[in-house]
């Protein structure tokens, strides 16, 4: 373990992609072996919900990895075009008027692309207060010369929320890529590293929730959240980031440490999201197609979203960057 | 030749990533037969929408309608209107010894698929209004074609009616069972169940 940091970058990325592809790889073929045997349909059910998973898994894992490795900007235009899409669908989901119109326009083709441009030419100091401060006083303005006072409040809240979730924070992945640690070129391993550990929490509460079986806390939301599988989360994400350590700027206890914050921030960011659909009266979770579709996206990308900026802020913080 | 080929594969490209063009088909496969399409009319970007989810097959012998002096006011318009979307022109202005209707009967003769708009003009109060005659006339004079009932869902928040560029919502086209004109069912009577038919999509289970 101690000599992997010698290792170059390029053996670096090569180790990484056995790791990544392998595991897939293998829950793969353990996923097509179990299939050949006879199920009861109830659990044939969760075991066809389980391949659709794993092939939005592949889908996704590819995705990243073709952007990741072709360098900041492609990667940089993947975010975007995430977040354009998960911006669409949280839309869909809340209800707008006709005079949001404007503002909405201004969110997805001013706002947006301006924050990716942002990040892309590394103008970090304007990039983390760009839509807190500049889009912030300007959306409700839009808004309000819409000419429609009917729960003005609410309309304009739910579209600031919107762009701070799915352009704001997403927006900070791409940044991490960006991010100068002392002339070493390993942001680009940052990313890496929060999605992964992102995920490891991701997988491991739910799994943690089906084992368990504990009382969930908000009950109303989720009915599989609870403290136990949270904590049980945040572990993997914290024994995932020490597994990484050796890619990333971090010492093993660091990466230890941050691994659970941001692992635990985006448990925590599902939760919420979840809240958000129970709201707009989605039932389905993941996958299943509602009447437009909107379901799917974003909650596959909310707990980057919840993460990512918090990881960001942290460590630029404390490492001075 | 290329350049609508490219025109509508960029529009249809466009539609999907702004409405995501989601297509229901709950009551009928999409099947190349002659059919006509009826649905719902909120926006102007409701025959692009259903447009887009037809499989790309389809899309060639599927007409809409257009209000001549309108699409063919400037050349781009008339140009898409009818290289792109190949649309059947109908006139507006009522002359008294023509009959409206004859470039979409001339069309169906043709072999080709209509959509139609029954409720004649873009509504926005979600309730669809009371559906026009022509659909009935259709039916009455084709009834081997199968009329095919279509919801369009969320399309006014997308682009509401007066404004020019449309806002990124997700949309979904939902096509019911086909039906046809019952014998001895009055005009009324018919355009009254084939509206139902439309607004029954909206709830369906899907």
């Amino acid at each position: 373990m101690m000599d992997l940091r010698d290792l170059s970058v390029s053996q670096h990325v090569g180790l990484l992609f056995v790791m990544i592809f392998g595991g897939l790889f293998l829950t793969t073929v353990i996923t097509v072996a179990k299939g050949f045997r006879e199920m009861a349909p109830e659990k044939q059910s969760t075991y066809e919900r389980f391949r659709l998973e794993l092939r939005a898994l592949w889908i996704g894992t590819a995705l990243f990895w073709i952007a990741w490795a072709a360098g900041a900007f492609v990667a940089t235009l993947l975010f975007a075009l995430t977040s354009f899409l998960a911006f669409r669908e949280f839309i869909t989901l809340t209800h707008t008027r006709r005079g949001d119109h404007r503002a909405l326009l201004a969110a997805f083709f001013i706002v947006l692309p301006l924050q990716y441009i942002l990040v892309g030419t590394r103008h970090f100091d304007l990039f983390t207060v760009f839509i807190p401060v500049y889009a912030f006083a300007a959306l409700p303005v839009l808004a309000a010369l819409g000419n429609d006072p009917t729960r003005f409040l609410e309309r304009t809240a739910k579209i600031q929320w919107g762009t701070t979730v799915c352009v704001y924070g997403l927006s900070h992945v791409p940044a991490l890529l960006l991010l100068n640690f002392g002339g070493d070129d390993n942001g680009a391993f940052l990313v890496l590293y929060i999605v992964l550990v992102v995920a490891g929490a991701q997988i491991a509460q739910e799994l943690a929730s089906r084992r368990m079986r504990r009382r969930p806390v908000a009950r109303q939301i989720s009915r599989s959240f609870s403290w136990r599988a949270w904590g049980v989360g945040i572990l993997a994400a914290g024994i995932v980031g020490v597994l990484m350590y050796w890619a990333t700027p971090f010492k093993p206890l660091q990466a230890l440490f941050i691994g659970c914050v941001a692992g635990g921030c985006g448990t925590l960011g599902e939760l919420v999201m979840k809240a958000l659909k129970r709201d707009a009266g989605v039932r389905h979770w993941g996958g299943r197609s509602s009447v437009t579709g909107a379901v799917g996206l974003l909650d596959r990308v909310a707990p980057l979203c919840f993460a990512a900026p918090v990881f960001f802020h942290s460590v630029r913080w404390y490492f001075g960057v | 030749m290329i350049l609508q080929e490219v025109a509508g594969f960029a529009l249809a490209t466009l539609a999907r990533l702004i409405t995501g063009a989601q297509g229901h088909w709950i009551g009928s496969p999409p099947k190349a037969e002659q059919r006509i399409y009826f649905a719902n009319h909120q926006s102007h970007f409701d025959w692009v929408l259903i447009w887009a989810t037809l499989p790309k097959d389809l899309r060639s012998t599927t007409r809409p309608i257009a209000a001549r002096d309108y699409w063919t006011a400037s050349p781009f318009k008339h140009w898409l209107t009818r290289e792109v979307f190949n649309a059947v022109y109908v006139s507006r202005v009522r002359v008294d010894d023509e009959d409206p209707l004859e470039p979409l009967v001339e069309a169906l003769r043709n072999g080709d698929s209509l959509v139609i708009f029954p409720e004649g003009t873009r509504s926005n109060k979600g309730e669809p209004q009371a559906f026009k005659a022509g659909l009935y006339h259709l039916a009455e004079q084709f009834p081997e074609v199968p009329l095919i009932p279509a919801w369009i869902d969320n399309v006014q928040r997308v682009m509401p009616k007066g404004e020019v560029v449309p806002v990124p919502i997700l949309c979904s086209v939902t096509f019911g069972a086909p039906m046809q004109l019952a014998a001895a069912e009055d005009k009324r009577a018919f355009l009254q169940r084939a509206r139902a038919a439309v607004v029954a999509l909206r709830r369906a289970e899907r």
